[in-house]
């Protein structure tokens, strides 16, 4: 079994794990128009490389950041939310 | 066929025939570049050529011909789908298979064996007895039967009547079947070769030339080629060739797995599904029992296999069938697909004018091979998209006009 770290609770089996897919920045519902606002609803960058994602260890109900290869399956580092927040600040 | 079959064996010697012509030499243009040389690809360049007339066409593999979905799938053909859309254009992919063998002069080893889908409650009977109402406004044969009528079909069954999933009922559709989905590749691609399309195998596009909002040529690891259109049927990594067009699909790549045990004695005719247990079972001409399954739970861009959704993928056919236990697997692998959000392929035009989109063909791309070839062909000819395919156009994500097929794929979810 793939293990993935939980921030919170550590090494856990990647089943107890969902994804919620790559991180996308929601646009405003009161202004965006109806282009912006579907695209943010279905399309997807569906990258082939390195991507920031949505994971939720359900067990818990915690949810975090995971940065993962979509090719080879390798996680590089899973972030909790303020972490995550801290790197988008500084422009990563 | 039949005459050319009792020439041949009447001769003395035996020539074999050449699967493809030798490679041509590549021309710095053509009419239409298709862009992929699995079932799909080469079925268009076929009905472009056949019914269109138009032959200066090439085919770009990156890698063989038919080894990616093509060669990957679990070669279920059947057209049991909920929306009448679906139902529409998967009846006319059947249709195009009952004939397709004579058709490539190639035996694809078609058999109409049916398909049953089993209900283990009371949500699936539901949906179920609207598979079966559509199905049969359309004209496909579909019913939904009772349990002595499942234990009539497959005798080696478990049917039990309680516990965690009983089998309450089933959806019977006798249109449902198997054809060897290799064949299908290369029939439609001998086909094609002797009508003059141009093959190319080891040919990688790496880039999609587009000139004022118009697909004019392909970039490839062998030099640019001109082209009238540009077609894209490269099943599980779409995103990635659109993105070299300059735009984004809804599309999100996951796995699918399946496997194939050691072939035992004939005792399963129809193919035997259950979306319940995320299962699925048929028996070969060769008696190898094939098992597929549902995708993997998160997105990836590898054919790798994963022991979870094996061990997962057996317990389920062993609820089916307990008897199998000590079968052993023969092969196991992994395929990519193209996931859309309603589990609907997309078909038709593309943001990029002259280039056109054969995609999102998730977990149902090769029953529709010969559809999608035909009228893929029709409209890129006529540059008009025919009424059939109209629904699955990549505009419906925009307009909220969705295909929604997500509880009649047996494989996902």
């Amino acid at each position: 079994m793939k293990l993935l770290r939980c921030p919170l609770n550590g090494p856990r089996n990647i089943s107890e794990f969902v994804c919620w897919g790559e991180v996308a920045d929601q646009p405003d519902p009161a202004t965006a128009d109806d282009l912006a606002w579907t695209d943010y609803l279905y399309f997807s960058n569906n990258t082939a490389g390195v991507v920031f994602e949505w994971w939720c260890h359900t067990p818990t109900s915690y949810w975090f950041i995971a940065e993962r290869h979509t090719v080879s399956d390798d996680v590089i580092r899973t972030y909790t939310m303020d972490e995550f927040r801290a790197i988008r600040r500084d422009g990563r | 066929m039949p005459f050319g079959l009792l020439k041949y064996g009447l001769r003395r010697r035996y020539p074999a025939r050449p699967d493809l012509p030798p490679e041509p030499d590549l021309r710095p243009a053509y009419d239409v570049v298709i862009v992929g040389g699995g079932g799909h690809g080469l079925a268009i360049a076929y009905y472009l050529a056949r019914e269109h007339g138009i032959t200066n066409v090439a085919v770009l593999e990156k890698n063989y011909i038919g080894g990616g979905n093509t060669g990957r799938n679990t070669t279920v053909i059947r057209s049991n789908y909920v929306t009448p859309e679906s139902v529409r254009f998967y009846k006319a992919a059947v249709e195009l298979y009952r004939d397709l063998s004579e058709e490539l002069d190639v035996n694809l080893m078609y058999a109409e064996r049916g398909q049953l889908t089993l209900a283990h409650n009371d949500a699936s009977i539901r949906s179920f007895r609207l598979r079966a109402e559509v199905g049969k406004l359309l004209g496909t044969r579909i019913e939904l039967i009772d349990p002595p009528a499942i234990r009539a079909l497959v005798p080696a069954l478990h049917m039990p009547e309680g516990g965690r999933y009983p089998i309450l009922a089933g959806l019977w559709h006798q249109d449902g079947g198997l054809a060897r989905h290799d064949a299908v590749a290369w029939g439609f691609a001998a086909r094609a070769a002797e009508r003059g399309v141009h093959i190319f195998q080891r040919t990688e596009v790496t880039g999609i030339d587009v000139e004022s909002g118009r697909a004019v040529g392909v970039a490839t690891n062998r030099g640019r080629i001109a082209a009238g259109a540009v077609v894209q049927a490269v099943a599980g990594y779409s995103s990635l060739l659109a993105k070299m067009a300059g735009f984004r699909l809804p599309i999100r790549t996951y796995p699918l797995q399946a496997m194939v045990t050691e072939p035992v004695k004939p005792f399963l005719e129809p193919l035997v599904s259950s979306a319940q247990l995320h299962a699925y079972v048929s028996q070969t001409a060769r008696g190898e029992l094939v098992i597929g399954g549902g995708s993997d739970p998160y997105e990836l861009y590898s054919t790798r296999s994963t022991l979870d959704l094996k061990e997962s993928l057996i317990q389920h056919t062993l609820e089916l069938f307990p008897f199998l236990a000590n079968v052993k697997l023969l092969r196991q692998w992994a395929g990519v697909t193209d996931m859309t959000p309603d589990y609907s392929p997309i078909m038709g035009e593309s943001p990029v004018a002259g280039y056109w989109l054969d995609a999102g063909w998730g977990t149902y791309g090769f029953k529709a091979t010969p559809a999608s070839g035909r009228y893929m062909a029709r409209a890129i000819a006529t540059n008009r998209v025919p009424d059939i395919l109209r629904p699955f156009a990549l505009d419906r994500f925009r307009s909220l006009a969705l295909v929604n097929e997500m509880g009649a794929t047996a494989a996902s979810h």
